[in-house]
């Protein structure tokens, strides 16, 4: 890659490091971080813990979301039942309650479980901003392999601390196996 | 290409264990070894022959079904007194089969136990695929299953709504939730190794149908944090429910005043049979998938012996459940209770109640043997037994108690009918088509995990690393 013409072109989505083992990638996540760098993300084939706290990743709102699907699941399944049993369609049994609260527990609970779970994996996936055919990330050579037994750190030119020469220059000195531009 | 560091195994477990994953593999091993049986290999023949078997006795319940529906649920053994047989026998069998998935998959990873990883896949198939086949008896059984859609509450035309106090609404719920988040659990986890094949795969239709479906997974870590969290709630959902499920299908007996139904014992006791008749479903199918496609590394000795124990103990509530109905027959003092067991016991079913005492109780102790959960072959029929025992079980349970009830006069007799069988055993064989597909195009086994659970994975602190 010719290094003179190649100054910081919008065309660049960042530049891709990419290393052997989880401890190492570890390792230089953190110390990207520690360099100020803040618009990066790392890949890698199954989850590390320590890689998304390490690029400054530490809590995601997805808990939040799924007591928000939970309580509505198990009110709306409630209100269902109670506007059916009560208001819409009574049916007077020998004189038994309309307002049979238990026998509306088991369905209630089924709601709420529901509604929980769709928010969790549609929460998941929008906050993931799947499903997304196409990314940039994709065009780093051997990215194929970040699903297999290579695992990558990205700083994308976004960055403010973002300078492509000294990037670089950073990004090689954690002895990666390869530095690499990714293109849009 | 050229490879990782070299393994290094720590022995962390005890000697005589067995390990979840034989020492030598690599990131890229297990992943290639995995996606290989979707994407690499050739179709084994016995695959041809399996799903040959399974697609004709698929068919064969297929064409039940057309008759059924042309004809009417009279070609059924079903009668006046025994109007619940084979229907919801099947149903109440298939659903409990499918427990053991979500055990495995949600209740061990809760636990912790690392062991699942192996397993967690393919159970969750079981899972799918048995409710698939559950569903299907009770949406028939109604008679005009083009009317099932009115046991969904919608305002409609007739200005009616279904009766929410009834147990059998609770289980258009209970189940129809149950599929939903047991697809949507499996879908969640398969989603990484999706991604997997379709970065290994070498057609373009496989890059293709894989890309889709791993909705673009690139494996970032802001990804995986919110992935895992999604993933740990989901399994944290599934433990309640998994146990709410089979407790409502208890519910459909329990709440029945019919003698040997009202019973309180019946939702634990439905649990633990599920969880019985499930794992004896999962060491049916691990046993030969790891045989024949050569994954003895993967799920190891240590899977199946866990495995046995945990049907041991459940096998052993279940028989704690046995000896209460029997016991709180004789303590009621109700005539009723009292005949019905009787009357299992030395009536004209009482054959189907032995086999059961034998395939439920006796057949498992010999689990107790360590050598014996060491043999797969002695697991493998003791879980086909347990298997059987469960579906005598539910048929005791469903056709004893409803032939003789209060009134003489209203006795009768049940036995299947040929179609009864061909529906039952052409249910076998859709459960089995769609699981020989799964293991066909699907990686099995989760890589991902697999990952995981590798010496490799660990990350080691700068200062050790360097």
């Amino acid at each position: 890659m010719g290094k003179g013409e190649m100054k910081k072109k919008p065309d660049l989505y960042g530049l891709m490091a990419e290393f052997d083992d989880p401890s190492a990638i570890v390792a230089a996540a953190r110390q990207a971080y520690d360099e100020g760098y803040r618009k990066m993300n790392a890949y890698s084939p199954f989850p590390i813990e320590e890689l998304a706290e390490a690029i400054g990743f530490h809590h995601n709102r997805l808990p939040l979301i799924v007591l928000i699907g939970g309580v509505l699941g198990g009110i709306g399944g409630y209100l269902l039942q109670y506007y059916t049993s009560v208001i819409e369609y009574p049916i007077n049994i020998g004189g038994r309650p309309l307002h049979s609260w238990p026998a509306f527990i088991p369905i209630t609970f089924e709601t709420t479980v529901l509604g929980a779970a769709l928010f969790a994996v549609l929460g998941m996936l929008a906050l993931n901003g799947l499903p997304m055919p196409y990314h940039p990330v994709f065009n780093a050579p051997r990215f194929e392999l970040a699903s297999r037994n290579r695992f990558f750190l990205c700083i994308e030119t976004r960055d403010p601390k973002f300078d492509l020469e000294a990037t670089r220059t950073f990004l090689q000195s954690l002895s990666p196996h390869e530095v690499s531009d990714v293109e849009y | 290409m050229p490879d990782e560091q070299s393994p290094h195994h720590e022995q962390s477990h005890s000697s005589h264990y067995a390990p979840v994953i034989e020492p030598g593999h690599t990131f890229s091993s297990v992943t290639d070894k995995i996606s290989a049986i979707a994407l690499r290999r050739r179709t084994p023949r016995g695959w041809y022959i399996g799903f040959g078997i399974s697609f004709a006795l698929m068919m064969m319940m297929f064409y039940t079904i057309g008759y059924l529906v042309l004809t009417g649920i009279g070609i059924w053994g079903n009668n006046v007194p025994v109007g619940w047989a084979f229907d919801i026998i099947n149903f109440v069998w298939w659903i409990g089969i499918g427990h053991a998935g979500t055990l495995i998959s949600a209740i061990l990873l809760l636990l912790r136990q690392q062991w699942r990883t192996s397993i967690n896949r393919f159970a969750e198939a079981m899972t799918l695929f048995a409710v698939a086949c559950a569903g299907m008896y009770p949406a028939l059984h109604t008679g005009r299953p083009w009317l099932d859609y009115w046991l969904l509450p919608y305002p409609n035309t007739m200005g009616m709504w279904p009766n929410f106090r009834s147990p059998l609404m609770w289980d258009v719920f209970a189940v129809s939730t149950y599929a939903t988040v047991s697809a949507m659990f499996w879908f969640v986890g398969l989603i990484p190794d999706l991604a997997t094949l379709r970065d290994r795969a070498r057609t373009r239709p496989g890059k293709i149908v894989y890309g889709m479906l791993a909705m673009g997974w690139r494996g970032s870590a802001r990804h995986w944090h919110r992935y895992e969290t999604a993933y740990l709630l989901l399994a944290g959902l599934s433990t309640p429910l998994v146990i709410s499920v089979h407790t409502v299908v208890s519910f459909d007996f329990a709440v029945g005043i019919v003698p040997g139904w009202h019973a309180t014992i019946f939702p634990p006791y439905f649990v633990a049979g599920a969880i019985y008749a499930g794992f004896a479903m999962v060491l049916t199918l691990a046993i030969p998938l790891r045989k024949f496609y050569g994954l003895e590394d993967f799920i190891t000795m240590r899977h199946l012996r866990n495995m046995a124990k945990i049907m041991l103990a459940t096998g052993l509530i279940v028989g704690y459940g046995y000896m209460m109905e029997t016991f709180m027959a004789w303590y009621s003092a109700s005539t009723y209770e009292q005949f019905m067991i009787r009357n299992r016991m030395t009536g004209p079913y009482a054959p189907m109640y032995w086999a059961l005492i034998l395939c439920n109780i006796i057949v498992p102790q010999f689990l107790w043997s360590r050598r014996l959960r060491g043999n797969t072959t002695a697991l493998f029929i003791v879980s086909i037994v347990v298997g059987i025992g469960m579906w005598l079980e539910r048929y005791v349970i469903i056709v004893t108690s409803l032939h003789r009830d209060f009134l003489p006069s209203s006795w009768g007799m049940y036995s299947g009918t040929r179609w009864d069988w061909a529906m039952y055993i052409g249910s076998i064989g859709l459960f089995f088509s769609l699981l020989f597909l799964f293991i066909r195009f699907l990686p099995m086994i989760s890589i991902f995990e697999m990952r995981t659970i590798l010496p490799q994975a660990e990350v080691k602190d700068e200062q050790e690393a360097a």
